[in-house]
């Protein structure tokens, strides 16, 4: 045992040296990234356990997402789709080849137009006769019953876009009757907007999920670290120094589950790159299988921190009033 | 320091634990705290470190009257408090130093302050060459010893011990009993609740007795003249 030390001025208490605010302001930032390196320890001290509450939330995150590359890439198909919305605009009679001609090249050069196509009442008449069979039957009529059409191709995808396109176009003195071959383009619609909600309601219904895994996997933690909250309670912890660990553990979760999702939907993508690329090589088309982007990966990656903060803090906040020394 | 006045606490279930208590501990001053399990000890124990409120009374600590110190105040009241347990209360899955840094970790000192003075608490309490070991491999009284730096590493005003030397043998628990002195020597007020008598009698400490909730003796006279003391301690 010691020597008594020579007695000593009595204690200042806490405004002894080392504590101005600048220094309590570093030693808190240095305080916090040794929390969150010892939480991300205290999760790699039992790999398993925290692979597979990884995993959950991983699969629970690339559900949604990877529907959403799936709907992106089907929106991208259907924009690759050249004759996917089309205005018919069928002249009168008194129009002649040349004024038809003028105003196909007139329309082409709107900016909502992307381009037109003039079809002659010959060439309509040759199509017709040659896609109906009843070539001979018009044969006999004597006289071309066929208008002129001025085929307008909308640069607009939008179908309120293309349907304001066509009743604007529906006004020109040439034209007699414009109509939108749009029915095609209505169903696709159609399905990517079912497409859009059904990812929508799968990300709030797996963020919950992801929500409940990680408030659900804190608490347990919470538990086992009963006697040290009471210890530190007595000693002078606050709450937010009981609830920083914790709020580390579900920051590493969302973020580690973010990227391992991030790292499924890339390897799909990989998987699926050939045969799709193959696909559209048959069609003769130049699409290409297009994954989650920059932006979406990390408004992802926010989201799911922000997930794993919040479930910490409502399971901290849900036990760490009952943890009370006594 | 510490000043109980008039304070009585009821628990929910209707048991009396104190009954109008009243007492004043002076900054340096070293209290005995006895009575038989039951007496009342650990409610005020736990009165001191705001664990438990009195249901009647006042009670001043370091001039602050605790009625007023509210939920998110108690961290920064019990800084001010060392607190010596007897099942030691440290943590098995990090070092002796860590256990010794956590009231710094938690005051917010810069890590080379928190070294200087948990080597300081360390050497103090004799543990210095055992600061990288786990708690677990340190015998009974090393480990209350090591309760007794991180107890004191934040330089608190008062200093509360639980029956300090409940599971240590007399030699063990004089060295104890020795580091408390000095503690009390540079102006730190200490309380010690036990009802371990013949610690009690080898020193000239003011002694306060608990019977049933009341305080039955407030003094320095030896505990082993007490008769009534005698019958209830009998057991022991």
């Amino acid at each position: 045992m010691n020597q008594p030390t020579a007695p000593k001025p009595a204690p200042k208490g806490a405004t002894a040296a080392g504590t101005t605010f600048s220094q309590r302001f570093q030693s808190w930032r240095e305080h916090h990234k040794e929390v969150a390196l010892e939480s991300l320890r205290r999760l790699m001290a039992t790999p398993l356990p925290t692979l597979m509450t990884i995993l959950v939330i991983a699969i629970s995150l690339s559900l949604p997402a990877g529907l959403y590359v799936m709907l992106k890439n089907a929106e991208a198909i259907s924009n690759d789709w050249d004759g996917s919305a089309q205005i018919s605009l069928f002249l009168r009679f008194q129009t002649s080849a040349e004024q038809g001609r003028k105003l196909a090249d007139t329309l082409a050069k709107r900016s909502d137009v992307k381009r037109t196509e003039y079809i002659s009442r010959e060439q309509a008449l040759a199509e017709f006769q040659e896609q109906s069979g009843f070539g001979d039957l018009l044969q006999e009529l004597g006289e071309n019953p066929l208008p002129a059409v001025v085929v307008v191709y909308p640069s607009v995808t939008d179908l309120n876009a293309a349907e304001k396109l066509r009743s604007d176009l529906a006004k020109q003195g040439e034209v007699d009757l414009a109509q939108l071959d749009a029915q095609w383009v209505q169903r696709l619609y159609a399905i990517l907007e079912l497409g859009r909600r059904l990812v929508a309601a799968l990300s709030i219904g797996l963020a919950l999920a992801v929500l409940l895994v990680i408030i659900n996997t804190i608490r347990l933690a919470i538990e086992s670290r009963r006697d040290e909250i009471i210890i530190v309670k007595l000693v002078g912890g606050t709450d937010a120094f009981v609830r920083r660990p914790f709020m580390y553990t579900g920051l590493w979760y969302g973020l580690g589950g973010c990227v391992i999702a991030l790292m499924l939907i890339q390897t799909v993508l990989w998987w699926l790159d050939g045969p799709v690329a193959a696909l559209s090589d048959l069609y003769r088309s130049q699409f290409e299988l297009s994954g989650l982007g920059l932006e979406v990966s990390f408004l992802m990656l926010t989201g799911s921190i922000l997930i794993g903060l919040v479930g910490a803090r409502l399971a901290v906040s849900q036990h760490i009033r009952s943890i009370e020394p006594g | 320091m510490i000043h109980f006045q008039k304070i009585s606490k009821r628990y929910e279930n209707g048991n009396d634990a104190l009954l109008n208590i009243s007492f004043e501990l002076d900054q340096g001053e070293i209290t005995f705290l006895t009575g038989h399990s039951g007496a009342g000890k650990s409610t005020l124990l736990k009165l001191i470190m705001l664990i438990e409120r009195p249901s009647g009374g006042r009670l001043i600590v370091c001039d602050q009257d605790t009625a007023k110190v509210g939920r998110a105040a108690i961290p920064f009241y019990r800084r001010q408090i060392g607190m010596v347990f007897q099942n030691h209360q440290l943590l098995f899955d990090r070092t002796v130093y860590d256990n010794v840094a956590l009231p710094l970790i938690i005051a917010g000192y810069r890590p080379r302050e928190t070294g200087r003075r948990v080597r300081a608490a360390l050497d103090k309490v004799g543990l210095l060459d055992k600061e990288n070991l786990n708690p677990i491999a340190l015998s009974g009284g090393e480990q209350q010893r090591v309760g007794i730096a991180r107890a004191v590493v934040n330089k608190p005003r008062i200093l509360i011990a639980d029956e300090p030397t409940g599971n240590l043998d007399p030699e063990l628990s004089a060295e104890i009993m020795d580091l408390f002195d000095q503690f009390s020597q540079v102006g730190v007020t200490v309380l010690i609740a036990t009802h371990d008598l013949g610690l009690i009698s080898r020193y000239d400490h003011r002694l306060l007795s608990l019977d049933s909730g009341q305080l039955i003796s407030d003094g320095t006279d030896s505990i082993a003249a007490d008769p009534h003391h005698q019958i209830y301690t009998g057991g022991y």
